[in-house]
């Protein structure tokens, strides 16, 4: 799970990460009163910065300074409700404005190629990271980090002295990663990134604007996570399997799909998408509606609470139920399909191809032969079965 | 032959007393596996009953089990929060093969327990979020069904479960020496480069089939390794050209792995290095075959 930054700067405020004040607000008053608090117009400027989990809002015109709470509440007023890169502007964060003076850029993240950690480091902080690192390589310091260990005094110093950061803030640098990898660690991140890190005109180190990714996985150390959850940018369908324990993720196209183990489903979508370029012209491709993975067990419990799922898909046109029986045999996953069809009764309006491999595949198929449901196609083959999908889907979308 | 686990591994699992433990105990009992014990803290000195007959001894640490039954193999279910404990627990008792078949192991502590099993240099994870390795004929340590797995002369390594499953049964003529499921998760203790290492030295394998999927740059370095090091004939397949660009795969993560981690790189990546990819499952299955009866 990505955070939004006001989340990031309250997580790194609670492990004593230096950061400016901030609040969030997701109406104009509450923007107003935010200014009003961090004391906008007495002493100083604040920053009204959209709360989007995409980079490039300030390009957008996603982040205005305001002198005064009514400059506050009208730069919200503009910003709440914007689109930035497909994702809407439902809360703003009200900061403390600050008079930089050199922008730095760390982060520290889960390393995959290595089985470990990583910090990265640069003096040229503000810029896009992924362009720095391609570019100029060598402005990027990247220093391993011992899982176990983590990033102690003594690795801090050698992050700070790799990254070259000005002398005269390298000690309170060195103190603010260590912190931020007690946000890593105690939080289970994936990663934590400050960027920029700034130094103000008065010298003192502060964490602008931060990222954090949190382990999904980790949930259970962490009961408090599960309120950080953006509830209002969820898709309804995706929040209603979530509430059902289903791992669905919405996609665009009319061929609903349901299958056993992530691979396999990934798989599927892939088959469906090469069978749906043999129907219609450039553009009217039938594709996948979904991603749904049922996991290994295919109950007709789980089977139900998939096709209901997907059923309440308005543009799902056909739905391929592509399961392969190896602990669950087939024969159990088609009572699961045929019961699943009798719980959804009515509601079952659009066409099934079922595809069935694996143990005790010839009693599965006769299952579901004998109860010859009018919406079900059986199909023998994976490939012709996504083929059967999509040209359902086409032939109902052209009506 | 075959690669990590063989007819005479002895094999012990943790968690057997639960019921997904209990479960496949029998079944991996069914398919030949030499099970000498099981691992349940407080539980030691209990007697599990199966389906055959056979009762398996319950043991309170890995090490005692060790200690009275000499196993070398262990088949992890114990539930994610105390995966960690438990393969630290195999790692100090250094147990030559941990097998983590648990999903939802937090990053977090997949990380350190494959640290601390490198640190101490005596076990090889698989896993975790895995289905297991099987030798068909031999042995199975995980929850591959061995009902559809024919024994034969090709190896394959796979991230995804039932990616596995499937092309074990698409081949089940032909048979495997050995199937390994890696799993998918950010972090896993035994890769793609593992499995192929150990194949091209296995003298009864002919031919690797080779999985991936979306994410990481696992498939482009077990590419590169295969240009350099692999002489036996690769197949390999990709699934996720499709699939939304990865929720988790922030651009620092990127930035890491040098890739992308899209299914068209890597198909990229292993078509370069001379690895033919198949379009669909079957089509890789297609290919197998091809390279099978040629070398018959």
């Amino acid at each position: 799970m990505d955070l939004f930054e006001y989340q990031a700067r309250d997580m790194f405020e609670a492990h004593g990460v230096p950061v400016l004040a901030g609040i969030v607000a997701e109406t104009v008053e509450e923007a107003r009163a935010a200014a009003v608090t961090i004391g906008a117009g007495s002493r100083a400027v604040v920053v009204v910065k959209a709360q989007v989990k995409v980079g490039g809002r300030g390009k957008a015109g996603g982040v205005k300074v305001a002198k005064s709470p009514d400059e506050a509440a009208e730069a919200a007023s503009q910003i709440l409700g914007m689109g930035i890169k497909g994702h809407t502007v439902h809360k703003v964060m009200i900061a403390a404005g600050a008079q930089i003076e050199q922008e730095y850029y760390f982060s520290v993240l889960l390393d995959r190629a290595n089985r470990s950690s990583l910090a990265m480091a640069s003096k040229e902080g503000g810029v896009e990271i992924e362009v720095l690192a391609v570019e100029r390589p060598e402005a990027l310091a990247r220093i391993p980090v011992d899982p176990i260990v983590g990033i102690d005094s003594a690795k801090a110093k050698e992050i700070v002295e790799a990254a070259n950061f000005d002398e005269d803030v390298k000690g309170q640098i060195a103190e603010a990663i260590q912190k931020l990898w007690t946000v890593y660690r105690d939080e289970d991140a994936t990663l934590v990134e400050v960027n920029p890190l700034v130094k103000t005109a008065d010298g003192t180190i502060v964490a602008l604007d931060g990222k954090v990714t949190l382990d999904d996985n980790a949930g259970f150390r962490h009961p408090g996570h599960a309120a950080l959850e953006d509830k209002a940018s969820a898709d309804p369908l995706e929040a209603a399997a979530k509430a059902k324990d289903l791992n669905y993720v919405k996609l665009s196209g009319s061929v609903g799909i349901i299958g056993n183990g992530a691979g396999l489903v990934m798989s599927t979508l892939d088959c469906v998408a090469y069978a749906g370029e043999e129907f219609g012209g450039p553009g009217e491709h039938p594709e996948p509606a979904n991603f749904l993975d049922i996991g290994g067990g295919a109950s007709a419990k789980v089977m139900t609470d998939g096709l209901h799922i997907i059923l309440g898909d308005e543009q799902v046109k056909s739905v391929f139920v592509n399961v392969f029986g190896g602990i669950t045999s087939c024969d159990a996953v088609a009572h699961g399909i045929v019961g699943a069809l009798k719980v959804l009764g009515d509601e079952a309006t659009k066409p099934l191809v079922v595809r069935l491999d694996g143990n005790n595949v010839d009693e599965g198929r006769r299952i579901l032969a004998d109860a010859a449901h009018p919406l079900v196609t059986v199909e023998e083959t994976m490939d012709g079965a996504a083929r059967k999908a999509a040209e359902l889907a086409y032939a109902a979308d052209k009506n | 032959m075959a690669i990590f686990l063989t007819a005479s591994s002895k094999v012990i699992v943790q968690g057997m007393t639960g019921s997904e433990g209990q479960k496949h105990t029998q079944l991996m009992l069914a398919s030949g596996t030499n099970i000498v014990g099981g691992v349940t803290p407080g539980k030691g000195g209990q007697k599990v009953e199966f389906d055959s007959g056979v009762s398996i001894p319950v043991f309170g640490s890995v090490a005692e089990a060790v200690e009275a039954t000499g196993a070398d193999v262990t088949v992890v279910f114990v539930p994610a929060k105390f995966t960690k404990a438990a393969v630290m627990e195999a790692i100090d008792a250094k147990i030559p093969l941990a097998v983590v078949i648990t999903e939802g192991v937090a990053v977090k502590d997949s990380a350190e327990f494959w640290t601390y099993a490198k640190q101490s240099g005596g076990t090889r994870i698989i896993g975790p979020n895995c289905p297991g390795i099987i030798s068909p004929g031999a042995s199975n340590a995980g929850i591959i069904p061995s009902t559809i797995a024919g024994a034969g002369r090709i190896g394959l390594v796979s991230k995804s479960g039932t990616l596995t499953y499937q092309m074990i049964y698409e081949l089940r003529d032909f048979g495997f020496s050995t199937a390994v499921g890696i799993g998918g998760d950010p972090i896993i203790g035994t890769t793609h480069i593992d499995c192929l290492e150990a194949f091209q030295n296995d003298p009864d394998t002919d031919a690797i089939v080779m999985i991936g999927e979306i994410g990481g740059d696992a498939e482009e370095r077990a590419a590169a390794y295969i240009k350099e090091h692999v002489t036996k004939p690769v197949v390999g397949y990709v699934a996720g050209f499709t699939a939304p660009e990865g929720k988790t795969m922030g651009h620092a993560g990127a930035i890491v792995s040098g890739s992308s981690g899209t299914a068209a790189a890597k198909q990229e990546a292993l078509e370069a290095a001379g690895v033919k990819v198949g379009k669909t499952p079957s089509a890789t299955a297609e290919l197998m075959r091809e390279v099978m009866k040629k070398l018959v």
